[in-house]
């Protein structure tokens, strides 16, 4: 196992400065997450313009892997509509499980690509994935 | 050259010549995990099976195997004697009285299961169960729904800033509803030994019952449950060497009789009849279904491996590894120990952060060095939270483990620091 594919620089920086993380005054929406074998738990907020979501944050505590996964979620689907950002989080978990064999499908996910290789430590996947279901659930509750 | 202290110390110190003699018992030890030398320091949540236990298992499989206590034929009258030996030893073991005392679950856990659904039979509403805040999720789980059930009052003990539980805690919380005190014998979280003795003393004093999870105490403690006077004690094999899925629970015969069946089924039956049955007597009566004879088999040999080098001895080893590591990672400032770092009443586990960095990644990164440690919460929330943790690493020692070992673990977490882009 390569350390560096999986802690990369830009996952380093996410998790140490991430300008995703505090709490989002007038949020419309306020998810938890939680991984109860590993303790990472995060709370999500979200804003909506109609069925664009226009702001984002998180709160909460977890490893490098979680937090960084989470604030580069929030990058990615600041000012995308809910639909899109349901297919965004199909990708991702796609990704991690492996589903996706073709990469210029996974293009779409910009910086979460960089979590691609997390597909190849089980033990860390939850990790990974974790906001994203967050999100999910969040969306779902809003539609 | 050396000064004349310092050889001194080498001289005596038991771990360098200890572990090495040991350690090429278990062949799983002997193997490389990406690309390293395997550090096997995860003792608390399993342990490794040394040549002798393997042997006896498999020996079992290729000659003895039948199912115990039902057939008239010869191999089934092997096998019963090779699980009834089994319980035999056990009962040794832990110095209890009769061998119909030893029941064999899976687990601590389903020990521990077993006695909150089948104690129902004793308690009544309003009456109070004490466990403590240090207790493992299986210890505190199956008295909750008891609780809950029964509409008890479930209260906890908590440990003062050293870690420790206070008798003067028992003291304050026992009172003439508190019926049943379940304890842990060692803490898996921070290593702590609790005063049980003492603990039960005082509980029989006030008629509670009292419950002894032993599943950290029972591999590294010499334990005698009589001098204890503990009216239950459970354990699971697989941390003392055996395999996994074989556990016991001692109870007092005369309580053990008291209980109703846990799991119903065969082979703990007297006389069945459409509407009503009779129940087997001891032990049977608490093992419901086909048994595991090969765990019971495989538990005797890794209690014979333990006993022929003493248990004392394994105890005094691990706590000269601990007190070895605690003061190298004394001298890093950015680890965190969450936990006492005396040797006072404690055995070979340390939990611990670095500082700004998650325990899941420190054991990702420390595994890419071989080095196998646990991090999480170690099924002990109500504990992290009581101490506003979110997580720890956690080192835990067994008879084969050694101070190089613990210079390269050392070594291993400035590793994790760069990785985070720390100076170390």
């Amino acid at each position: 196992m390569d350390l560096n594919s999986v802690y990369t620089e830009l996952i380093m920086e996410h998790n140490k400065n991430s300008r995703n993380k505090h709490s989002l005054e007038g949020a419309d929406l306020s998810e938890h997450g939680h991984n109860p074998s590993c303790g990472d738990d995060i709370t999500l907020e979200l804003k909506f313009d109609e069925d664009i979501i226009s702001d984002a944050a998180f709160t909460g505590s977890g490893c490098a892997i979680s937090q960084a996964s989470t604030s580069i979620m929030i990058d990615l689907i600041k000012g995308k509509s809910i639909e899109e950002a349901l297919e965004l989080v199909e990708t991702f978990i796609a990704m991690i499980k492996k589903d996706i064999k073709d990469p210029q499908e996974l293009r779409k996910l910009k910086d979460a690509m960089a979590l691609k290789n997390i597909s190849n430590m089980p033990a860390r996947v939850k990790c990974a994935v974790l906001s994203w279901y967050t999100l999910k659930e969040a969306l779902n509750e809003r539609n | 050259m050396k000064s004349k202290q310092e050889y001194a110390v080498k001289e005596n110190s038991l771990s360098d010549k200890f572990a090495p003699k040991y350690k090429d018992d278990f062949p799983i030890l002997n193997q490389q995990i990406n690309g390293k030398d395997l550090i096997y320091f995860d003792n608390a949540a399993t342990t490794q099976k040394p040549e002798s236990v393997l042997d006896a298992v498999d020996n079992y499989n290729r000659t003895i195997n039948a199912n115990p206590h039902r057939g008239a034929h010869t191999l089934s009258i092997r096998a019963t004697e090779a699980y009834e030996n089994a319980r035999e030893k056990v009962k040794d073991f832990i110095n209890a009285e009769k061998s119909e005392e030893i029941i064999f679950t899976r687990n601590t856990t389903e020990s521990l299961n077993l006695l909150a659904n089948s104690m129902e039979a004793l308690v009544e509403e309003g009456d109070e169960i004490l466990i403590s805040v240090l207790e493992h999720h299986s210890n505190i789980l199956p008295w909750q729904q008891l609780a809950e059930r029964k509409n008890l009052k479930l209260k906890y003990l908590y440990p003062d800033q050293n870690y420790r539980i206070q008798l003067s805690e028992l003291r304050e919380k026992l009172n003439e509803k508190t019926k049943i005190l379940s304890i842990s014998q060692m803490s898996n979280v921070s290593g702590v030994i609790n005063p049980v003795k003492e603990m039960i003393e005082l509980a029989h004093q006030n008629d509670a019952l009292v419950v002894v999870d032993g599943a950290q105490g029972a591999p590294h403690l010499k334990t005698d449950v009589r001098a204890l006077d503990a009216d239950f004690y459970a354990f699971s094999g697989h941390k003392m060497l055996a395999p996994m899925g074989i556990g016991v629970l001692y109870g007092k015969k005369a309580l053990l009789e008291e209980l109703p069946p846990f799991l119903k089924g065969g082979g703990m039956i007297e006389y069945v009849k459409e509407q009503d049955s009779t129940y087997a007597p001891l032990p049977e009566k608490f093992e419901a279904g086909t048994p595991n004879v090969e765990g019971a088999v495989g538990l005797q040999a890794a209690i014979e491996y333990l006993e022929d080098i003493g248990l004392d001895k394994i105890k005094e080893h691990e706590l000269e590894l601990t007190e070895y590591a605690l003061e190298k990672m004394g001298e890093l400032d950015y680890v965190e120990i969450a936990g006492p770092t005396d040797l006072e009443d404690r055995g070979g586990i340390i939990s611990f952060n670095l500082r700004d960095i998650h325990s899941h990644d420190l054991a990702t990164i420390v595994d890419s060095e071989g080095i196998a440690i646990r991090s999480g919460h170690h099924c002990a929330q109500p504990l992290m939270k009581f101490y506003q943790l979110n997580s720890t690493g956690r080192i835990s020692f067994y008879l084969y483990n050694t101070k190089a070992e613990v210079d390269k673990f050392i070594e291993s977490l400035d590793k994790v620091r760069e990785v985070f882009g720390y100076g170390s």
